[in-house]
């Protein structure tokens, strides 16, 4: 795409566009701190990324300005105006990645008072390197101009949701052996939904990007792999 | 003039399209060409009008987008040595055909200027003047109501009904213009063209104009040339992107604005071009 006549309005575009992977950043490295302090455990790291999410509202509110200043100042038109509305949407997005990740953060504390058994630890770790693989993968295939790899990236949402499934069953399992592993179990429970419910938010900044890129709409279904809602037969 | 026998694949398919929606085509061109002299300002330009829509034609300065637009009612006519080649027609008549009464065709096909041009006339002549050389009306009473009716579709009749009197070249730019569609309007046209009516005009009396011919679409079929890319995408329900002499895209407004299919509609729209 070639630049525009007026150049300052390609720097008002870039600026929007840093600000997004300035979110995208602060977002990734706020799920990996939060999951290293829940598995360590380690407050003061969990502190940190609390501490965090009032850094990505700044971000936000300051892209939100940035976004409408410009549609006033240039009224926007086919791909611009995409890219604008899009970076509205997804900054939207990676908002409630940042408020997602402070709340694994802020149960660090109830978990750590109890013992996490190291396959449990693995587990949670395990799904939150594949979150992060998605948070990452979606801002480069969006830099690549890459619809194809956007739509791969979303389908992959799905293995977020089978690991979630099976994190799911194995906490279940922990509380049926012990009961004082319930509280532990639960808090690690709502930790491991905030890591799914992450997965559903970069699955919508792909559908925003791949909407910026080409004008379309991805199809509102797409497959799922979360199975905690299905009835578990009696035994 | 050539005649072609069959219509062309471009407005073929359109047609299709337009009939599957329910739209009527008003205005058909098929192989438009203009040459001024020995260069060719216009190439093949194959567009579908339709009826009660308003179609705006945008691009570069020079593109030809006033010249298809001066085609529809032979304003090229008065060109010396302006030549048009392809076909025009409205409701299916050829408009070049040697049988055509100019003048009639132009009572049909109006046309609202750039620059406002009220006649140095009172506003009241200036609207009974279309309707009394067509003569249209056969009584004062006639011509009264005829010129009441096209005020206040122009939306302009409250504004000057105590001074029908006075010049109409001493109302304001806004009103001027608003009294030169009611003009176009006296004479009961089907299609009214035009060429960027509201450059000249402040932001309020652009916005009266666009409410206008919003309101006009009900009744008249409207083609309108603008710079204004926010006018086209407020006003018209189908857009015409023309780029030297060819028309480059033509859809859906909607789709114009937020997804053009071409390179060149997509750079000139989001102010890329040059």
């Amino acid at each position: 795409m070639g630049a525009h006549t007026v150049t300052a309005f390609d720097e008002d575009l870039q600026e929007i566009e840093g600000l997004v992977r300035d979110m995208v950043s602060l977002a990734r490295s706020m799920v990996d701190e939060a999951t290293q302090s829940l598995i360590v455990p380690d407050s003061a790291l969990a502190q940190r990324v609390v501490s965090e999410d009032a850094v990505m509202d700044s971000l936000q509110r300051r892209l939100d300005d940035r976004a409408i200043t410009l549609i006033g100042k240039r009224q926007p038109m086919a791909q611009d105006l995409r890219a604008i509305v899009g970076a509205i949407r997804m900054a939207g997005d990676l908002e409630r990645i940042g408020d997602l990740a402070k709340n694994i953060a802020k149960r660090v504390d109830a978990v750590g008072q109890s013992t996490m058994p190291r396959e449990l630890a693995r587990s949670i770790e395990d799904m939150a390197e594949l979150v992060l693989e998605q948070v990452q993968g979606v801002i480069e295939e969006y830099s690549a101009r890459s619809p194809e790899g956007l739509v791969r990236l979303r389908d992959e949402d799905e293995l977020i949701d089978v690991r979630y499934t099976s994190v799911f069953r194995e906490l279940l399992t922990y509380m049926m052996e012990d009961a004082r592993n319930i509280t532990a179990c639960t808090h690690l429970l709502f930790c491991a939904k905030n890591l799914e419910r992450i997965g559903d938010h970069v699955t919508n900044i792909a559908e925003n990007a791949y909407y910026v890129l080409t004008g379309e709409q991805l199809p509102v279904h797409r497959p799922k792999q979360d199975e905690t809602g299905v009835p578990v037969p009696a035994a | 003039m050539n005649v072609m026998s069959e219509t062309t694949l471009e407005n073929a398919v359109n047609e299709k399209v337009a009939a599957a929606a329910n739209e009527r085509i008003k205005m058909r061109g098929e192989k438009v060409g203009v040459f001024y002299g020995d260069k060719q300002a216009l190439f093949d330009v194959d567009l579908l009008v339709r009826q009660n829509q308003v179609t705006a034609l945008i691009g570069p300065s020079g593109c030809g987008k006033s010249t298809f637009l001066r085609c529809l009612n032979r304003m090229n006519d008065t060109i010396d040595n302006a030549r048009v080649v392809g076909k025009i027609t409205l409701d299916g008549e050829d408009i070049y055909d040697r049988d055509i009464d100019v003048v009639e065709l132009r009572s049909r096909v109006g046309m609202v200027f750039q620059k406002p041009n009220p006649f140095p006339k009172s506003i009241y002549d200036n609207i009974a003047y279309g309707p009394r050389i067509h003569g249209l009306a056969r009584s004062k009473a006639d011509m009264d109501a005829v010129v009441e009716s096209s005020l206040k579709r122009a939306g302009l009749f409250n504004e000057v009904k105590d001074r029908l009197n006075e010049p109409g070249t001493g109302l304001s730019g806004g009103q001027q213009q608003r009294l030169c569609i009611a003009r176009a309007i006296a004479v009961s046209p089907e299609v009214i063209l035009m060429d960027e009516p509201c450059s000249a005009l402040d932001p309020i009396a652009t916005a009266r104009v666009e409410e206008l011919i919003d309101e006009l679409r009900e009744n008249y079929t409207i083609v309108i040339v603008t710079h204004s890319m926010q006018q086209a995408a407020r006003v018209s329900q189908r857009t015409a992107m023309f780029h030297l002499g060819n028309l480059v895209e033509e859809g859906p407004t909607e789709k114009m604005f937020t997804n053009p299919d071409d390179k060149r509609t997509q750079d000139y729209i989001t102010g890329r071009f040059g």
